[in-house]
C-alpha cells in the first residue's frame, strides 16, 4: 500500500485538472466545484493522517514506477514518508479544507480557476513535504510557488494585489534559481539527485567548498520562500493582498514549509558532510532571532490587521528557525509543534479577520475601533486564538515554544529563553490590542489616519459586504482551528511521540539505509527520552509572564494616549518613516536586499569553513 | 577552458540581477528575470558537459562512444517548462499593473508602501 504516497499528490492535481475541465458544464452552479474541492482536500488530509500513523512504525518508501534503488545506487524518484513531513503535508491538506469551506460563502464571484488554484497549491505543498529528490523539490517548490502568486493576485482588477504578487513573484522566482544553481553544483560535484545518495557522496569528501557554495544557493532559495530576514520584504505585501482564505495557507503552512526544506536538505542531505555543525548552527540562530525581532516590532506598529498578522508570521518564522537552529531533536520537535500550534492559531486569526472584513468592509484597526461589537462569537475566537499566539497553556503553542526554549537552556543558552518571551508579547500583544479595540470597544478611539482610510477604501469587492449575519460557513472552520490548537496541546504523550520523530527526522545514517537499501530502521526507545518534554514548571513561569506581557502590551496600545510619557521618549515620526522606508514596497529594492543578504551570508560561511 | 562555462555563468546571473536592481521599467525586469534564469541552462549544461563527446544519442556512433550527461539536459528542459509558466504569469501580472496602475514603472506603483 505503498500507493498512497503517490495518490496523496495525484489526487488533487487530477482533481484541478477535472476542475477546470467540468467548470464550463457546470455552469453558475459553484457549489459543486465548492464541495469537489472540499471533499479532495479532505480526503487529502485523511490519507495523509493515515500515512503519519503508518510511519510511527517505520519511514515508507515509494519508487516511481517501480525502479527501486539497486546496490545502493538510486536510479529512480522517491517520495520518502516520516512522521514528521506526512504530519506538515496533513497540516497544510487540513488548511486547505479550512480555507476552502471558508470560501463557501466568502466570495461573490468565484470561479473553477480559484478552486483548481487551490489544489495545485496543496499538490504542490505534498509534494515538496514527501519528495525525497532535491531537483523535484525545486519543481514541487516551483509548482507551489506558481499556484501561490496566481491566488495572490485572484482579484487583478484591483491594484494591492498585482504589486503584492509581483514582489512575492520576482523574489521568491530568484530564490527558486539561486536554488536550482545549488542543485546543478551538487549533481556535479556527486551525479546524484536522490538526497540520501546525495548525502552518502558528500560524506566522502570533507571540506569540500563547492559543497558549501551549493548549500549556500539551495538554502537561499528557501531562506527566501520561509522570509528570514533580510529575504522576508514580499511577505507583508503578498499577505496583505491575497484574499483572506488564501492567506490562511500562506502563513500557517507555506512559509513554514520553506523552514521545513531547510532543516530536509541540512538533515538528509548535507548534515554529515558539512561538518562545522555548531557554527551553522549559530549562523542559523543569528537569523533567526534577528527575524524575530525585527518580525515583532513591524508587527506590533502595525494597524492594518492583515499586514499585522503577517508581521507576527514572519516573527514566529524567525522562532521555528531558532528551534531548528538547536540542531537538537528537542529543538526540532518544539518547533514542529510550535509550527502546528501556530498555523492553527494563526489559520483562525485570518479566518476571523476575514469573517470582519465580511462583514464591516474592512480590516484597518483604526477604522474597526468599536464596531465588532455584534461579531460576539468572531470576537471570543479571535481573542481565544490571539491568547493562543501568546502561548497561553494548554494551546499547542505553549509547548512547542517552552520545548524550544528548554532545549536551549539545556546547551547553556538561557538567554534565547528572554528573546523568545519578548517577541511572544510583542505579537500577542498586537492581536490582543486589535480584539480588544474592534470586538469590545476598549481603549481611545484612534484618531483617523488618512492614509489608512484610503486603504481601507481599496479592500472592497473581495467579498460581499453588509450581510447581516455570519455564515456558519465560516465561522465553524474558525472555531474548529482555534478548538483543534487547544486539542493538540492536551493530547497525551505528545512529547515523546513528537521527540522521536524529530530523532528519526535528524538520523540521516538511518535516512540512507531506509531509502538506498530498504532497511527498515528502529529507534530505541531510550533516543526517544534524549532530552525531557515534560511541561516544566520554567515553561509555564515563561507562558504566564508571556501572556501577562501580551495583555500589558495590548491596553498600552489601546489606552497610551492617557501614560504621561516626557516628550523625548515618545516614538518619533523619524523612526517610523525609517521603519515604513526598509518595507517600501518597491522590488529593485527587495532584490538589493535578497543579494546584499546573499553576499553576507556566503561571507559567514566562507570564514566558517575557512 | 573547464573553469569557462561557469565563468559565464557567473556573469549572466550577476547581469540579470543587475538588470532586476536598477529596473524602472516592469516588462524590461521581467526579462532580466528570464536572464537569471539563463544562468541555470548554462551551468546545468556545462556541469554536464564532456569535451569530445558526442550528443547522448546513440545512434549510427561505435559502442563506448563518450556522450555528454543526458540528465541535466532533461532538467534544463524542465528548468525551460517552468520559466515559460512564471514568465507568462508575470507578464500577465504586468499587464494589469499597466491597466490599473497606468505605468510600469516599479517605483511608481505604490500602493503597499509602509
Amino acid at each position: 500500500m505503498d500507493q498512497l504516497l503517490a495518490l496523496v499528490v495525484a489526487v488533487p492535481l487530477l482533481s484541478a485538472a477535472a476542475v477546470i475541465a467540468l467548470g464550463p458544464l457546470l455552469g453558475s452552479r459553484r457549489r459543486a466545484l465548492d464541495a469537489v474541492a472540499i471533499g479532495v482536500a479532505g480526503v487529502v488530509a485523511v490519507l495523509l493522517f493515515v500515512i503519519m500513523i503508518r510511519t510511527a512504525g517505520g519511514d515508507e518508501v515509494y519508487w516511481f514506477a517501480g525502479f527501486r534503488p539497486s546496490h545502493g545506487v538510486v536510479i529512480g524518484i522517491d517520495f520518502e514518508a516520516q512522521p514528521l513531513s506526512a504530519g506538515l503535508a496533513c497540516l497544510a491538506a487540513v488548511l486547505v479544507t479550512a480555507a476552502m469551506t471558508f470560501s463557501w460563502r466568502y466570495f461573490e464571484r468565484v470561479g473553477g480557476y480559484y478552486h483548481a488554484l487551490m489544489l495545485t497549491f496543496l499538490a504542490g505543498m505534498t509534494g515538496f513535504c514527501l519528495t525525497g529528490d532535491i531537483f523535484d523539490l525545486f519543481v514541487w517548490f516551483e509548482l507551489m510557488g506558481v499556484a501561490a502568486y496566481a491566488l495572490t493576485a485572484y482579484r487583478p482588477e484591483e491594484r494591492g494585489p498585482i504589486q503584492g504578487a509581483l514582489n512575492f513573484a520576482i523574489t521568491n522566482s530568484i530564490g527558486a534559481y539561486l536554488s536550482l544553481s545549488g542543485i546543478a553544483l551538487i549533481y556535479g560535484r556527486t551525479g546524484a539527485l536522490n538526497m540520501a545518495q546525495i548525502g552518502v557522496a558528500v560524506e566522502g569528501h570533507p571540506g569540500d567548498r563547492l559543497v558549501v557554495v551549493a548549500f549556500l544557493l539551495i538554502i537561499a532559495g528557501l531562506l527566501v520562500k520561509s522570509a528570514i530576514v533580510p529575504f522576508h520584504f514580499w511577505l507583508a505585501d503578498a499577505h496583505a493582498v491575497a484574499p483572506t482564505p488564501v492567506c490562511v495557507l500562506f502563513s500557517g503552512v507555506m512559509v513554514e514549509l520553506g523552514l521545513y526544506g531547510i532543516a530536509r536538505v541540512y538533515w538528509s542531505v548535507f548534515g554529515l558532510g558539512l561538518g562545522h555543525r555548531v557554527a551553522f548552527g549559530h549562523v542559523f540562530l543569528a537569523m533567526g532571532l534577528l527575524t524575530a525581532v525585527v518580525g515583532a516590532v513591524y508587527c506590533v506598529r502595525e494597524r492594518h490587521i492583515k499586514r499585522m498578522l503577517a508581521f507576527s508570521t514572519i516573527s514566529h518564522a524567525g522562532m521555528f528557525l531558532t528551534g531548528f537552529a538547536l540542531l537538537t531533536p528537542l529543538g526540532l520537535a518544539g518547533s514542529a509543534v510550535y509550527v502546528i500550534g501556530h498555523a492553527l492559531v494563526k489559520g483562525a486569526l485570518f479566518l476571523g479577520a476575514g469573517i470582519v472584513l465580511h462583514r464591516l468592509r474592512s480590516v484597518n484597526e483604526s477604522y474597526l475601533h468599536g464596531r465588532g461589537r455584534g461579531l460576539r462569537v468572531t470576537g471570543v475566537v479571535f481573542t481565544l486564538a490571539g491568547l493562543g499566539l501568546a502561548n497561553l497553556p494548554p494551546f499547542a503553542t505553549f509547548l512547542g515554544e517552552g520545548w524550544v526554549e528548554d532545549s536551549a537552556s539545556a546547551h547553556g543558552l538561557g538567554w534565547i529563553t528572554a528573546v523568545l518571551i519578548a517577541c511572544t508579547i510583542l505579537t500577542g500583544g498586537a492581536v490582543l490590542r486589535v480584539a480588544g479595540g474592534v470586538f469590545y470597544g476598549l481603549g481611545d478611539p484612534p484618531a483617523e489616519d488618512p492614509e489608512m482610510a484610503r486603504e481601507a477604501a481599496e479592500e472592497t469587492s473581495e467579498t460581499d459586504a453588509g450581510k447581516r449575519r455570519t455564515p456558519l460557513s465560516m465561522l465553524v472552520p474558525a472555531t474548529a482551528l482555534t478548538a483543534a490548537a487547544i486539542a493538540i496541546g492536551l493530547v497525551g504523550r505528545l512529547g515523546p511521540l513528537v521527540e522521536a520523530a524529530a530523532v528519526r527526522f535528524t538520523d540521516q545514517a538511518a535516512y540512507n539505509a531506509t531509502v538506498l537499501h530498504g532497511a527498515v530502521v528502529a529507534h530505541p526507545a531510550g533516543l526517544h527520552a534524549a532530552e525531557p518534554t515534560g511541561v516544566t514548571s520554567s515553561a509555564l513561569l515563561a507562558s504566564a509572564g508571556s501572556v501577562a506581557g501580551a495583555l500589558a502590551v495590548a491596553l498600552l496600545g489601546l489606552y497610551w494616549r492617557r501614560v504621561p510619557v516626557p516628550r523625548g521618549y515618545r516614538p518619533s515620526p523619524r523612526a517610523a518613516a525609517l521603519a515604513r522606508g526598509f518595507q517600501s514596497g518597491v522590488i529593485n529594492d527587495y532584490v538589493t536586499w535578497l543579494v546584499l543578504g546573499l553576499a553576507c551570508l556566503g561571507g559567514v560561511f566562507a570564514l566558517i569553513v575557512g | 577552458m573547464a573553469v569557462f562555462p561557469f565563468v559565464v555563468v557567473v556573469w549572466i546571473l550577476g547581469v540579470g540581477l543587475y538588470g532586476i536592481v536598477t529596473s524602472r521599467h516592469l516588462v524590461h525586469l521581467i526579462v532580466c528575470l528570464i536572464v537569471v534564469q539563463s544562468s541555470t541552462y548554462v551551468l546545468l549544461l556545462g556541469v554536464g558537459y564532456v569535451t569530445g563527446a558526442v550528443a547522448p544519442y546513440y545512434f549510427d556512433v561505435p559502442d563506448h562512444t563518450p556522450a555528454v550527461d543526458p540528465v541535466v539536459q532533461a532538467l534544463a528542459l524542465t528548468d525551460v517548462v517552468v520559466e515559460a509558466a512564471v514568465t507568462a504569469l508575470l507578464l500577465s501580472f504586468a499587464i494589469q499593473a499597466h491597466k490599473r496602475f497606468g505605468t510600469l514603472d516599479p517605483q511608481e506603483l505604490a500602493s503597499l508602501k509602509g
